[in-house]
């Protein structure tokens, strides 16, 4: 078995990127340790980029350049923005491809998806008319591949389209998605709420939406919720 | 969905009480404002006249018009039911709709079925969840990466060590680590005899569900002696937080390979017993042969993953298409069949047990093989550095570490500190993990932004989304039917409210 990844590799991650294709970091993490001077880890002067949508550049390796160059070809207007992290392929799209895109993987017998086990999706506050990301993530059996799609739209203006018809059975998960995120899916046969109850206020899964909870007192000490201990 | 409602067939005396359905969903049968005006109009009513005037008709969530020529509907909240029958016998119409659940037993925890009868056929079905939602991918986002595997295991309760690995396989994804070896074999070992627990609590159940009660007490013993193996390798039968990221929290104790082979002897004697009572017992296969039927077609336009996929012949298992923890080392059979039905489920099932079973004894021969050797990886930047033992104050230490961290190196118990209040960091970055859960597929979404607690987290629960073909499974079914078709599908409701 191979050995537990060193403190040096980790700390080489984010400088094999292609810089070009490598959208800016949001924050730069230094050191071994989240806060406060005194680190005494010996690995005081490291400094990582946060780079959270990382592009990979050409050749993409693996089956990704035969998935991703028959997408293109098959949807012209699709930027050729692919995420190879983890050795798994995640392509960009722009949320008025979605439909055309989704429908050309499931039907095209070269790439074939057919079903898609799972959407979700995350909550970027920082990122200005890209807050919401949606994620599906898709399986193909005939070929034994993965691909993630991935979706962006403003907070203000929560509207993607459903896949429901391309794939009847992320009904549920766009339920979910809309429950927790606000993302309106346009299309979707009936957009309720699906873990909530139906009078709920707001859309919890949301960074700005408060985890709630109390201080618990353990043997004399007050510890407080979660949300308000110190982090890193 | 139009709902109208005749007042005076309210059996019920007291309205405000009775209809408090709780409105979840679109397909709620009546809105929670209903209550309110009823309560107005029946408040002195005695509940004696034959054709008053429809009280309230609502739209609902959806915001469809309300259809005026819609048939009566009956809100039954106790009372006889030979009075509705008695009312009903005059009509035309013999649409019945019920609410099965959420507290029904044979629903498997908090499902809420809302069920539309003409007789008894079932002509429509709608499962409604949430009730046993806890939030639990939002409050992962407040917790270091190594506590995320205690709040995991607390999904589907009856498959913790599924819920505990997928997460722990993706955290490791994101790090780019690869556990030791022993790690990933004591992985496979807990997620196999899980696995068995799990489909044995689905026979059992289901079983129990359609009057076979034996199964669910033999199913419990058989199961209990998995949970006694469980509890005596890391101290509890449930929610054991057992896989961690890295690895596993603790090694075999040291009779651990004796009582794992007392475990297999004692599933050898007995897991032929629900073969013998059930494969060919007439009253079982009458509930369960050509009920509750799904084509493979059907199942893959719903993207139904596990036992129900499998019942219908695709030897789809992500243990043979796309191994994780060294499945591809083990020899052991994907079990279809080609019934397409709830029987069909049942053998499949029934015979992956056995195939766990020989997973099982593999990981016997490879946990002595591999004896010694590290059960967590042993990266200082990353792992704990001591191992917990239990000392004579009952307290769990490692002496022999606060010994050397005390005495040698303050640098040591700063690193040990820091890596308990704070936890290690993971790079920034997304990774989809999914293992074959004996349910299905379960996923796990996480999200990094390089801190010591995930962004996001998501689990993709096999329950969740199989609980979609309810409908398909029991429309133009009997209501008796409605159970096995519920049960065959084995959703956990822990795990699909999440």
């Amino acid at each position: 078995m191979t050995q537990a990844a060193n403190a040096s590799e980790l700390a080489t991650i984010g400088a094999e990127v292609d810089a070009s294709a490598t959208p800016v970091p949001v924050a730069v993490r230094k050191g071994m340790w989240g806060s406060g001077p005194g680190d005494v880890s010996g690995f005081g002067g490291i400094s990582r980029p946060v780079v959270r949508h990382r592009r990979a550049s050409r050749p993409y390796g693996s089956w990704f350049d035969v998935v991703v160059d028959r997408l293109i070809a098959l949807v012209p207007q699709l930027p050729d923005e692919v995420s190879t992290d983890h050795d798994e392929l995640t392509v960009y799209v722009p949320k008025q491809l979605l439909l055309e895109v989704v429908r050309v993987v499931r039907d095209d017998a070269q790439l074939r998806f057919e079903t898609c086990p799972s959407v979700s999706g995350i909550h970027y506050p920082d990122e200005p008319g890209a807050e919401l990301h949606v994620v599906y993530n898709l399986i193909s059996m005939t070929h034994n591949r993965r691909l993630r799609l991935e979706v962006v739209t403003a907070e203000d203006d929560p509207l993607i389209d459903s896949v429901t018809e391309v794939y009847p059975h992320a009904n549920w998960h766009e339920r979910e998605t809309w429950d927790m995120f606000g993302v309106i899916f346009v299309g979707h046969p009936g957009l309720t709420r699906i873990l909530m109850p139906d009078d709920w206020d707001g859309h919890p899964q949301l960074k700005d939406y408060p985890l709630g909870g109390v201080p618990v007192e353990f043997k004399g000490a007050q510890v407080p919720p979660a949300d308000e201990r110190r982090s890193y | 969905m139009a709902k109208t409602t005749d007042d005076q067939d309210m059996l019920d005396s007291t309205p405000e009480q009775s209809a408090v359905e709780p409105a979840r969903s679109s397909e709620a049968i009546v809105d929670a404002t209903d209550s309110d005006d009823m309560s107005d109009a029946d408040a002195t009513d005695s509940y004696d006249g034959a054709d008053s005037d429809v009280t309230g008709a609502y739209d609902d969530v959806a915001g469809e018009e309300v259809d005026e020529t819609a048939p009566t509907e009956y809100m039954i909240h106790g009372g006889d039911f030979d009075d509705v029958v008695a009312a009903q016998r005059d009509r035309g119409d013999e649409t019945i709709v019920i609410n099965m659940g959420p507290q029904h037993p044979s629903t498997h925890g908090v499902l809420r079925l809302e069920v539309e009868l003409d007789g008894e056929t079932v002509t429509s079905i709608r499962p409604a969840i949430g009730f046993l939602h806890t939030g639990i991918e939002k409050s992962m986002e407040f917790r270091t990466w190594s506590q995320g595997s205690a709040f995991a295991t607390r999904m589907d309760y009856i498959m913790p060590m599924f819920n505990e690995t997928v997460y722990c396989l993706a955290v490791e994804k994101l790090l780019g680590v690869e556990v030791p070896e022993r790690a990933s074999v004591l992985r496979v070992l807990v997620m196999e005899l899980n696995r068995i627990a799990s489909h044995l609590v689905a026979l059992g159940t289901g079983g129990m569900e359609i009057g076979a009660l034996t199964m669910m007490t033999i199913a419990f013993r058989e199961r209990e002696m998995i949970l006694d193996f469980f509890e005596a390798l890391c101290g509890t039968r449930m929610n054991h937080a057992y896989v961690r990221p890295g690895g596993v929290s603790i090694d075999l104790p040291d009779n651990g390979l004796a009582q794992l082979r007392t475990v297999i002897e004692w599933l050898h004697r007995h897991l032929p017993e629900y073969a013998g009572f059930c494969n060919e017992n007439p009253i079982f296969k009458g509930r369960m042969v050509d009920i509750a039927t799904m084509t493979l077609s059907q199942a893959m336009a719903l993207g139904v993953t596990g036992p129900p996929l499998r019942a219908s012949g695709y030897p789809w298992d992500l243990r043979k298409k796309q191994p994780y923890c060294g499945y591809e080392t083990y020899d052991f059979d994907v079990i279809t069949w080609d019934t397409n039905d709830a029987y069909g489920r049942f053998r499949v099932r029934l015979s992956e047990m056995w195939e766990s079973l020989k997973i099982v004894e593999q990981c016997y021969e490879k946990l002595e093989r591999t004896a010694g050797q590290p059960h967590m990886f042993t990266d200082p930047k990353l792992g704990m550095p001591g191992d917990l033992t239990v000392g004579p104050d009952g307290q769990g230490n490692s002496y022999a570490h606060v010994k050397k961290i005390m005495g040698n190196s303050m640098e040591a118990l700063i690193q040990h500190f820091k890596l308990v209040t704070e936890g290690f960091r993971v790079p920034a970055g997304q990774a989809y993990v999914a293992i074959e859960s004996p349910k299905g597929e379960l996923g796990c979404h996480l999200v990094s932004d390089g801190g010591t607690r995930p962004y996001r987290a998501h689990f993709r629960d096999p329950g969740f989304h199989n609980l979609q073909a309810v409908p398909l499974l029991c429309e133009g079914g009997m209501m008796s039917d409605i159970v096995v078709a519920v049960a065959s599908l084995d959703p956990v409701l822990g795990g699909v409210d999440r």
